[in-house]
């Protein structure tokens, strides 16, 4: 695969240095372009978190002061309908979505930072497609919010929340919270390019994080919601992720929708933003 | 020019009402260093974000080692080294790090990739502060660090958006040495500049450039010989064309040109 794509990449150059430069290279090698690249935008920020990891520990304060505060008062209120599952049960995944919705929300920033410094411009005069840009962010904002997952799952430990340990659902766990880490990451990098300035950005994130967080099924049910509520709390990503989360993370654990559901739901939105978002990073640089 | 890498024809830019780039024409040969030079919002910054792509042109042509920048961006984006006015390299990653991501990005193959990195470290002088995280590096570093960056994968041609703003004199000496070894080495350099002394000590040719427009093109010696003034230097040749000095006060600087360009001196210290 690397011979086959370095063969491309000469030709093209070597096309270049003649005409026109047209080029028409093979799906499978725009697809497996397309993942190196992605891979390669990762890695960039991974390595950028190795540097300097402190953020990741300052960010699981926020979940933890959650289940303490809110999840052992409300355990004794007993006012939300939790069916077989005791309210800290409930809400542990909800908490994990939470984490990961909040280390993902303000992700967005970033690219305005990067903006200011002519980074972004550095990307896009590259031949990097701009969906890999996206995306290879979206997934380095995965690695961090896995960090989070598992601090969550340590408080949860201790707070005795029935975890569940079947390796799949470990498996499904990561990949829900990767998934979901993604998604809202994205929607902050699409925000990001259309207010264009961190003042803005800043209000918006803001406005935003609330009704996400509490139009969704993450600390409550939706049954209890009005209908009105009902409605944005089933468009909302977040629903599907805590869903998700809240069969995967426990010992008997129950989900409203189909594991299949909420994963389809979660992947579809991921590929739609990244598809708006690939065309609306190049317009940060103009 | 029979060997022109770089053609521009009729290159145009609004934005609404305003025209940053106004039907500007000019080609560059292969190897050639050229020089666009003119007081802050001239258009130059908007020309070569046409020419890497990064901005679309409203009308006009423009062809970069074959490549058309409207039809096949892709393809220009294979061939040139770009490096921004501001200073792009990432401060938490280590100068080798900044390297071997673009490495990898510009698919050099990871049989070549260490034996490129290292070459270009030393070509820019940065060998032994390779491992070092970019933040403490000088900004004289950066940019050649960013230099480094730019021409790993051996660009057709190199861009360079004011290469030595907010520089201090010795550091400025330093990078205009360096962009130098690249000329002579054979790579076609086009860059930016408001500093008429680098233009007259970096480029072949030079274009004069004010409100979008190419106000005069040649040879530094030729510029100087068409003003008929004897000793003019390129300062003198620009006061003739545009009708003020470059470091006067209404030379056009808007709000955000001279915030930039403090941000961008205070980060280099």
């Amino acid at each position: 695969m690397e011979i086959r794509l370095k063969m491309s990449q000469e030709q093209g150059v070597l096309h270049a240095g003649l005409d026109s430069g047209i080029q028409h290279p093979s799906l499978f090698g725009w697809i497996s372009d397309f993942i190196n690249k992605t891979l390669v935008i990762t890695e960039l920020e991974v390595r950028k978190l190795r540097h300097d990891p402190t953020e990741l520990l300052t960010r699981a304060a926020q979940p933890a002061l959650w289940m303490l505060v809110f999840g052992e008062v409300f355990s004794r209120v007993r006012a939300i309908p939790t069916g077989n599952l005791s309210y800290i049960d409930f809400m542990a995944p909800g908490i994990l979505a939470q984490s990961v919705l909040f280390v993902a929300i303000f992700y967005g920033i970033a690219i305005i930072w990067e903006r200011d410094l002519g980074i972004v411009h550095k990307f896009l005069a590259s031949p990097t497609p701009r969906a890999a840009l996206i995306l290879g962010k979206a997934l380095s904002a995965g690695v961090r919010a896995i960090s989070q997952a598992v601090i969550i799952y340590l408080l949860a430990l201790v707070m005795n929340v029935r975890l569940s340990w079947d390796p799949f659902a470990l498996l499904g766990i990561l990949a829900a919270v990767v998934l979901g880490a993604a998604l809202f990451s994205t929607f902050s990098l699409i925000v990001a390019c259309i207010v264009k300035t961190r003042e803005r950005f800043m209000g918006i994130g803001q406005i935003l994080t609330m009704p996400l967080f509490f139009a969704s099924n993450a600390i409550y049910p939706i049954s209890i919601m009005p209908d009105w509520l009902k409605v944005i709390a089933n468009i909302n990503p977040l629903t599907y992720e805590v869903d998700a989360l809240r069969r995967l993370m426990l010992a008997g654990g129950t989900s409203v929708h189909s594991l299949s559901t909420d994963f389809i739901a979660l992947i579809v939105s991921t590929i739609i933003l990244v598809t708006i978002g690939a065309k609306l990073y190049p317009t940060v640089a103009r | 020019m029979t060997n022109a890498i770089l053609e521009v024809k009729n290159l145009t830019k609004r934005f609404g009402d305003f025209t940053a780039v106004n039907s500007i024409s000019f080609s560059v040969g292969a190897g050639e260093v050229f020089g666009v030079v003119g007081p802050n919002g001239a258009g130059k910054t908007t020309t070569i974000k046409i020419l890497t792509t990064l901005s679309p042109a409203t009308s006009g042509t423009a062809v970069v080692a074959g490549n058309d920048v409207t039809r096949h961006p892709s393809g220009v984006r294979r061939v040139i080294g770009y490096v921004p006015q501001l200073l792009s390299a990432d401060g938490s990653l280590s100068g080798y790090e900044n390297l071997l991501v673009f490495a990898k990005l510009y698919g050099i193959s990871a049989k070549d990739r260490e034996k490129k990195i290292e070459d270009s470290l030393h070509l820019m002088g940065l060998a032994d502060s390779a491992d070092k995280l970019v933040r403490s590096y000088s900004g004289g570093m950066i940019r050649r660090l960013e230099i480094a960056q730019a021409v790993l994968h051996n660009p057709r041609v190199l861009f360079l958006d004011e290469p030595t703003v907010g520089l201090d004199p010795v550091a400025r000496e330093t990078v205009w040495r360096y962009v130098r070894t690249l000329a002579d080495r054979g790579t076609t350099v086009v860059m930016t500049t408001h500093y008429m002394e680098e233009a007259d000590e970096m480029c072949d040719r030079v274009a004069i450039m004010n409100h979008g427009k190419i106000a005069a093109i040649g040879s530094p010696a030729d510029l100087k010989a068409s003003i008929g003034k004897d000793g003019a230097d390129l300062n003198r040749v620009f006061e003739y064309y545009i009708g003020n000095s470059i470091e006067s006060e209404e030379n056009g600087d808007t709000f955000k040109d001279v915030s930039r360009t403090r941000r961008t001196a205070r980060r280099l210290g």
